[in-house]
């Protein structure tokens, strides 16, 4: 008798596709409901979009001034409150949302916090990747109280979307709310290419590209593809390009159909934010690069002889 | 102002993890053992906020078995004032770190607590935000920059859309993300000099924290292999097998 709450993830307005992604991982569970919980300060149209989710029974709106941005120390409260509502799960996303709230519910709660889920074994055993994917632990969580987790998003395809007409109530549950964070601002990369947590395409670029000048032939390359650009960890510290673009243990797990690793020699904590990518490609001058022992398709030699080359058989 | 940095001790980033034959565990038998390298960051942070002026103590705190002295010793040898050890027989869980380093909270009333965003062994990402919430007291994660002024933290984290700056209003709890800044290394007479540095040692049992280790570990297994590809000799044949594969 299992009921999940998952709270989504939105910006501007849009709901975050990791929503759905969590209603999947949710549906494993076979619980009895899966309601969503928006909190914002318009939330009608994300709720609109959560409803539409296959699987999803109720969506939940607190709409408060308190909530226009995604601050944890606000959220959580709001989010124990409703999971009192007689939830065995709460389930955030494993993104940098998630990350930041969920552990702050689960304290709140007392109780574990499960994070990064992979697979689901029963409503309270599940798998995990611990030391950056090196080693996957299976952990039970006592059956007797709450559970809090975090869903790693590129585990789980995104819950189709349409034929749901879940019903949509707004819900008044007075919790103190702290005054004492505050949001200043978000500085996005403007960037009209496709988000990299969700795109089905990816160009990533690593230490071998060499130069922030350089990236743009990475940019090129994926603008051709319609694909998202990544970048290693190596390219980033490099200063090639911002930190959002990072792929791995410490930057965004990412699982698109087609990952192409350029430049990048496949260091662990790389290969492990992207083990779930569908088909992924290297092309590196080191024919010995780590990166070839996953690749499904591997290309030895200069990049830069080499991507022209794939633009123009690309035409 | 005080400062408390968490600082685990962690198989060192540099060791390939193996899962035992029988899967009962990691192998840890004779690997390199070092601070967890986001709590490295978090005792830089520290030490410069202090040579800035805006703290005049640096404690870092270790919850561990009791061999697990020798990084906090490192942390004394990069310049933090003090230290305190938490000795505890078995490896504890996110919420138990979080309670047992509130326990500390009120015994030294930090303004500020820094702490690796996640520590590389468990990968949780949960105790810092555990610990604001317990301390009910703001939390800035996967801090990037901090500025503090006025009983204030204005801190940029690296979230998935970018860069979000938010301020809190301090005590607060801070975790660290890759590039706030980088650690210094220890210089030799730094080694000497921390010998003679106070390191207070507490059981695990005396602050009397309720234990929250809730989950229980099962299994351990190795990551699926992706199978090795083929290796393509040009551009054209690479994307020949892509539209084959249905990919263009």
């Amino acid at each position: 008798m299992s009921k999940v709450l998952v709270i989504a993830e939105h910006l501007n307005g849009k709901l975050n596709s990791s929503t759905a992604r969590c209603v999947t991982c949710a549906r494993d569970l076979k619980p009895d409901a899966i309601d969503v919980l928006v909190l914002a300060d318009a939330p009608d149209a994300i709720a609109a979009e959560a409803a539409k989710i296959d699987g999803v029974s109720k969506v939940f709106t607190m709409a408060n001034a308190a909530n226009t941005h995604a601050l944890a120390a606000i959220a959580a409260p709001q989010i124990a409150a409703v999971a009192k509502n007689g939830y065995t799960h709460v389930f955030a996303p494993s993104t940098t949302f998630g990350k930041d709230v969920a552990p702050r519910v689960a304290a709140l709660l007392g109780v574990a916090q499960v994070s990064d889920i992979m697979k689901v074994i029963d409503a309270h055993t599940f798998q995990r990747p611990i030391y950056a994917g090196n080693a996957i632990i299976t952990v039970q969580a006592p059956a007797d109280q709450t559970l809090v987790a975090t869903v790693r998003t590129a585990s789980y395809a995104a819950a189709a979307n349409g034929a749901n007409t879940a019903p949509i109530a707004a819900l008044d549950i007075s919790a103190e709310l702290p005054t004492h964070t505050r949001f200043v601002e978000l500085a996005q990369g403007k960037s009209d290419r496709p988000d990299l947590q969700s795109a089905s395409r990816v160009v990533s670029g690593g230490r071998g590209v060499g130069s922030a000048e350089n990236f743009a032939i990475i940019f090129k390359l994926a603008d051709k593809l319609g694909a998202a650009v990544g970048a290693s960890r190596a390219a980033v510290d490099a200063g090639y390009v911002p930190s959002d673009l990072q792929v791995g243990q410490t930057g965004k797990i990412i699982a698109p159909e087609l990952y192409m690793a350029i430049g990048i020699s496949g260091a662990i904590q790389h290969l492990t934010g992207i083990k779930d990518a569908g088909t992924i490609v290297a092309i590196n001058k080191d024919g010995e690069a780590p990166i070839f022992e996953v690749a499904d398709f591997g290309l030895v030699g200069d990049l830069f002889k080499l991507i022209p080359e794939l633009e123009q058989a690309l035409n | 102002m005080k400062i408390l940095v968490a600082y685990k001790r962690v198989v060192d980033f540099n060791v390939r993890v193996q899962v035992k034959p029988d899967g009962s565990g990691v192998v840890t038998e004779g690997v390199k053992l070092s601070a967890n390298p986001f709590d490295d960051i978090a005792l830089e942070e520290a030490l410069r906020l202090r040579e800035k002026g805006v703290a005049t103590e640096v404690i870092v705190a270790t919850i561990g078995p009791a061999d697990a002295q020798a990084h906090l010793r490192n942390g004394l040898a990069m310049g933090a004032n003090r230290a305190i050890h938490v000795v505890t027989p078995n490896a504890i869980q996110p919420l138990t770190a979080a309670r047992t380093l509130l326990k500390l909270v009120e015994k030294e009333q930090p303004q500020i607590v820094i702490l690796g965003k996640q520590a590389i062994d468990d990968d949780a990402n949960q105790t810092g935000q555990m610990l604001a919430a317990l301390w009910n007291r703001p939390q800035a994660t996967f801090a990037s920059k901090v500025e503090i002024g006025n009983g204030v933290a204005k801190v940029t984290r690296e979230v998935d859309a970018g860069l979000e700056t938010i301020e809190v209003d301090l005590p607060a709890v801070i975790t660290t993300d890759l590039r706030l800044n980088e650690p210094r290394f220890i210089k030799l007479p730094d080694i000497m000099k921390a010998k003679s540095k106070p390191m207070e040692t507490i059981d695990f049992a005396s602050p009397g924290v309720e234990s929250g280790d809730h989950l229980k570990t099962t299994a351990y297994a190795p990551p699926a292999k992706r199978s090795k590809g083929v290796m393509v000799k040009d551009a054209a044949e690479l994307v020949a097998a892509l539209k084959t594969k249905g990919l263009l």
